[in-house]
């Protein structure tokens, strides 16, 4: 069974000249089947630990493992964590210019499994994972993000999900400027990846909207830098209530 | 109906549609069109036509000092019924297609010895491209070449630049009525040659023109196609790939002169860059004169930097003296290939050179495709390939 540990992570990011601490001793164990929800006040550096787990060359990891099914994650490359069955949902995916969506789909799912899918097999994989949520065929001749909307930017996402199939899915923000129609189609691509029970998904957000959706196992408040609190599914419903006021005074929200 | 965005820090764009009663476009430049080289002052390099062009790279081509000492070795292959001849410079059929239009194009017209003239008589199809390789042996060379076609001929030339020259040749295309000629005009010069050349198309009534520029080589190179209809009807296309490297200047320059009631052209080229002082030029003039009612034009550039320290310069102008018209449009964007989009392809397992590749591939991919050549499509990819591997490397 895939297990994404992570021990006593610490990372900085450079900025203004200066370094600074932004994850200060995370502990986190996502199993397979699994779903948590990591909730959290804006700065409190909930994305910088998606980031930091798929690689992203700004921050500097500073202390502590992560590991997947015992594999050391930090000593890989970026396109070896995806390789290795971590997938990062972004909550600002970027524009390619020049790469068709189809282009793109088929070359990243190549490199994830290791060899070309079958043509027929895939035009049809990626026609029917296409309209499942919502998108029209004429998306994939459209360039890698550019020009899509919000919401097209967060299915495209959610379609790579479901067309990889990682081991580890990390859903930054995927709620994030989503109407809720287009809550809905993506929290349905996500569940429907979910009930395979071979996924373990680390949801990122700031709101509970979205846990009406897809409900976690487990909730964790992240405050300044870590886990301060977990709890089961009720926990989000506290925090629907009372707001990240009692994690955040004192200001420590950084 | 003009777009300008996406611009990384070292590129400009600055397009323009004029509604105007008279054209600037022959006002902006410093002498009007002539054979004579007497009659174009010497730049100093703040003049419109020139305030792209480094002129010290120019190895003399503009103020006189580049003596005619060079040689360069010229092959023609051409399908049986094509002619192929050698004339002098009082040959009438020179100069048809428009006259030179700056210091650079008059020096060549002035300077060369002997035209080459190749033509495709009328009704002529040809199923195999004429082809022209000039291999530069070193020095300064000039050089002027017109090929026409008759009448409802149809031909493809392949025109073939490498080695090393200083080289400043005019070609002209007369393309009869209903007539169809594309042409492929490669500059895979040696990385320390210079090459300017004014292309001038006349297209017929009824005719059809697709000029295709790929530029890969040189130290500098400048190249402006230049567009004139002689009928109602015509169409042209003009097309252009650049890949500019380390220390390169390419500037592609265009006029299409909507002349002719009842025409279109449509425009599209696209660059890539990486290397330091990397430098392309992209000016896409579009004129609709009052007289050319029924004008369909769209002209577009696109550039992608791949790295820090490239340099793009982007001006599409249209200027419109009539209302009559189906449409004109113009649009250039710059974009860059930049860490985070590194990061997004690799987040999605792609090695990075594999991604690159992909990017580089995708943007060029569709301009490819149109060449209808194989053997130079094969090329061209093949080229992209060489130059992504030296920027891994």
């Amino acid at each position: 069974m895939a297990t994404l540990e992570i021990r006593d992570l610490h990372v900085t990011v450079e900025a203004d000249n200066a370094t600074k601490e932004i994850l200060k001793g995370v502990d986190l164990t996502v199993k397979q089947g699994e779903t948590h929800a990591i909730m959290g006040p804006n700065g409190s550096g909930k994305s910088t630990l998606a980031y930091s787990l798929a690689g992203h060359p700004k921050y500097t990891i500073t202390g502590g493992t992560v590991t997947l099914d015992g594999e050391d994650v930090l000593e890989m490359s970026v396109d070896e964590r995806a390789r290795a069955g971590l997938f990062l949902a972004m909550q600002y995916p970027v524009e390619v210019p020049g790469v068709s969506v189809s282009n793109f789909l088929r070359t990243s799912a190549t490199a994830v499994r290791g060899e070309a899918p079958k043509l027929r097999t895939w035009v049809k994989e990626v026609k029917e994972t296409m309209e499942r949520l919502h998108m029209d065929p004429s998306f994939a001749e459209r360039n890698v993000n550019e020009g899509f909307s919000g919401g097209e930017k967060k299915r495209h996402e959610i379609l790579q999900l479901e067309l990889l199939k990682p081991k580890v899915a990390i859903l930054d923000e995927t709620d994030s400027g989503l109407d809720v129609d287009a809550l809905r189609v993506v929290s349905e691509g996500v569940n429907r990846v979910r009930e395979t029970g071979e996924v373990g998904t680390l949801l990122i957000t700031h709101y509970t909207r979205i846990l009406r959706y897809i409900k976690p196992d487990h909730v964790h408040v992240f405050s300044a830098g870590r886990i301060v609190e977990s709890g089961g599914a009720e926990l989000a419903d506290k925090l629907e209530e009372e707001g990240y006021e009692a994690y955040t005074k004192g200001g420590a929200s950084e | 109906m003009a777009e300008a965005h996406n611009n990384p820090g070292g590129s400009t764009t600055a397009g323009s549609i004029a509604v105007a009663a008279e054209s600037t476009v022959a006002t902006r430049m410093s002498a009007p069109p002539s054979f004579d080289v007497a009659d174009f002052p010497v730049p100093h390099g703040r003049e419109e036509e020139w305030r792209f062009t480094p002129l010290d790279r120019l190895r003399g081509l503009h103020d006189g000092t580049a003596v005619a000492d060079g040689s360069i070795k010229a092959e023609i292959s051409a399908p049986d019924g094509v002619r192929v001849e050698t004339v002098a410079r009082d040959d009438a059929r020179l100069g048809r297609a428009g006259a030179p239009v700056d210091r650079v194009a008059a020096q060549a017209y002035s300077a060369f010895e002997k035209a080459t003239i190749v033509t495709v008589p009328k009704e002529t199809v040809l199923t195999e491209p004429v082809r022209l390789a000039l291999h530069g042996e070193g020095g300064v060379t000039y050089g002027h070449t017109v090929f026409e076609l008759g009448a409802f001929a149809e031909a493809t030339v392949v025109i073939d630049h490498t080695g090393d020259t200083v080289r400043a040749a005019n070609v002209e295309y007369v393309v009869g009525d209903g007539a169809k000629l594309t042409v492929v005009t490669v500059m895979d010069w040696d990385r320390t040659a210079v090459h300017t050349s004014q292309q001038g198309a006349l297209v017929g009534r009824d005719a059809g023109f697709r000029h295709i520029v790929v530029t890969f080589g040189g130290d500098l190179v400048r190249i402006h196609p230049r567009v004139t209809y002689a009928g109602t009807g015509g169409e042209a296309e003009l097309i252009g790939l650049y890949f500019t490297d380390k220390g390169q200047h390419h500037e592609h320059r265009l006029l299409v002169d909507h002349n002719t009631p009842h025409c279109k052209s449509n425009v599209v080229y696209k660059g890539a860059l990486q290397g330091e002082s990397a430098h392309a030029v992209w000016i896409g003039d579009v004129l609709i004169e009052a007289k050319a009612e029924g004008t369909d034009t769209y002209e577009m550039n696109r550039n992608l930097v791949l790295t820090d320290g490239a340099r793009v310069d982007s001006v599409p102008n249209l200027e419109i003296e009539t209302g009559e018209i189906v449409g004109a449009g113009h649009a250039s964007a710059t974009g860059r290939f930049d860490d985070e989009q590194l990061f997004y392809l690799m987040a999605r397992g792609i090695p990075e050179t594999d991604a690159r590749r992909l990017v580089v591939r995708g943007f060029f991919a569709e301009l490819v495709q149109q060449i209808g050549v194989p053997d130079i499509e094969e090329r061209l990819l093949a080229k992209i390939e060489e130059e992504l591997e030296a920027s891994v490397a």
